[in-house]
């Protein structure tokens, strides 16, 4: 997906509709399946254990972080094997990617983007439903402070670094704490060269 | 003047509601009620032994009226984990197995909310909301 940063074209939509066909085609029949109730509980306690070990909100968002970008490191091989796809021609393609190939081979959900910057390097994904977040109601203190999804930052982090795109991922709103809609800004910071350090994390 | 009650596996209350019946209240209801919430938790205590023992003799987890005190009807129901909802109301009509099974539902899904804990009281604004429209539902 290494591609020097234009600014936002429309991508190519041949492209466009290439990814949405092959991210549905993917999930359909290429893809195992667990239950997602399982997968929501074990989240779940997952982070209620982050919560109950750290006691800081705050640290418990970079935990997740940490934990996302390690999976993401890995899970970007499975999916260039799964997807076959090879690079992105923008970062356009890329965000396009993301969310018709990439979101829907692992999550089911394809989120929406928008919200590029004029100089295309940043743009949003905007989830209408997260299927890790079933049931869960935050406590009171944790409204302010917590990203539950926080882990999905990380992967997109890591997956990225791994095709050399060193970007930055936070969440901006989230259903959980009352805004109206869940949404990460996702901003590319540069394209890297071939040999990435060694991360030390 | 109804009164619904979630105990906790170790007797603790985990959820309380008062619902004043429709009939419109004389003013000196306020005394009146507040009476009442003392009692009412008297009278739901006092059953929970009743509770505990038949539970054992129906695979059901309706129990339907397992007391009396003066024109006060106690009715029960208990979940698989061994929460048991006690509802304290008048002998009139309405319809206390589908109200408990619908606050049964709503109850799993709390248990599923990963910051909860089982004996835990149940803090949720959402929660209250929906016993209230399903109570005004049934009841």
């Amino acid at each position: 997906m290494q591609g020097t940063p234009q600014p936002r074209s429309t991508g190519s939509s041949m492209q466009m509709q290439r990814n949405k066909q092959s991210g549905d085609d993917i999930w359909k029949n290429r893809t195992d399946k667990i239950s997602a109730e399982l997968f929501a509980l074990t989240y779940g306690s997952l982070v209620a254990q982050l919560v109950k070990d750290y006691e800081e909100y705050s640290e418990v968002n970079t935990q997740l972080d940490k934990m996302g970008y390690n999976i993401g490191g890995r899970l970007i091989e499975d999916f260039i094997a799964k997807s076959g796809l090879t690079k992105c021609g923008s970062f356009a393609d890329t965000a396009d990617t993301i969310s018709k190939v990439g979101f829907k081979m692992f999550l089911g959900i394809t989120p929406a983007i928008s919200n590029w910057s004029a100089d295309g390097k940043e743009f949003s994904l905007i989830f209408d439903e997260n299927p890790l977040t079933e049931f869960v109601e935050l406590p009171d203190e944790a409204v302010r402070e917590l990203w539950y999804s926080n882990i999905l930052c990380g992967v997109l982090r890591g997956a990225l670094e791994m095709v050399l795109l060193q970007v930055e991922c936070t969440f901006v709103s989230d259903v959980l704490r009352g805004d109206d809609s869940t949404e990460i800004r996702v901003k590319l910071v540069r394209v890297l060269d071939e040999e990435v350090p060694a991360s030390d994390e | 003047m109804l009164y619904f009650c979630i105990v906790g596996t170790r007797d603790n209350p985990i959820y309380e509601l008062e619902l004043p019946t429709t009939t419109s209240a004389p003013p000196t209801a306020a005394a009146k009620e507040a009476e009442h919430n003392h009692l009412s938790q008297f009278i739901v205590h006092s059953a929970l032994d009743i509770v505990e023992e038949s539970m054992w003799a129906t695979n059901q987890m309706y129990l339907k009226v397992v007391d009396r005190f003066n024109e006060h009807h106690v009715s029960a129901y208990v979940t698989p984990s061994g929460a048991k909802f006690m509802l304290v109301h008048d002998a009139v009509g309405g319809d206390v197995r589908s109200f408990f099974v619908d606050v049964h539902e709503l109850y799993v899904k709390v248990l599923l909310n990963p910051f909860s804990e089982i004996n835990g009281p149940i803090n949720s604004q959402l929660f209250d909301v929906k016993v209230r429209g399903i109570a005004r539902k049934h009841l």
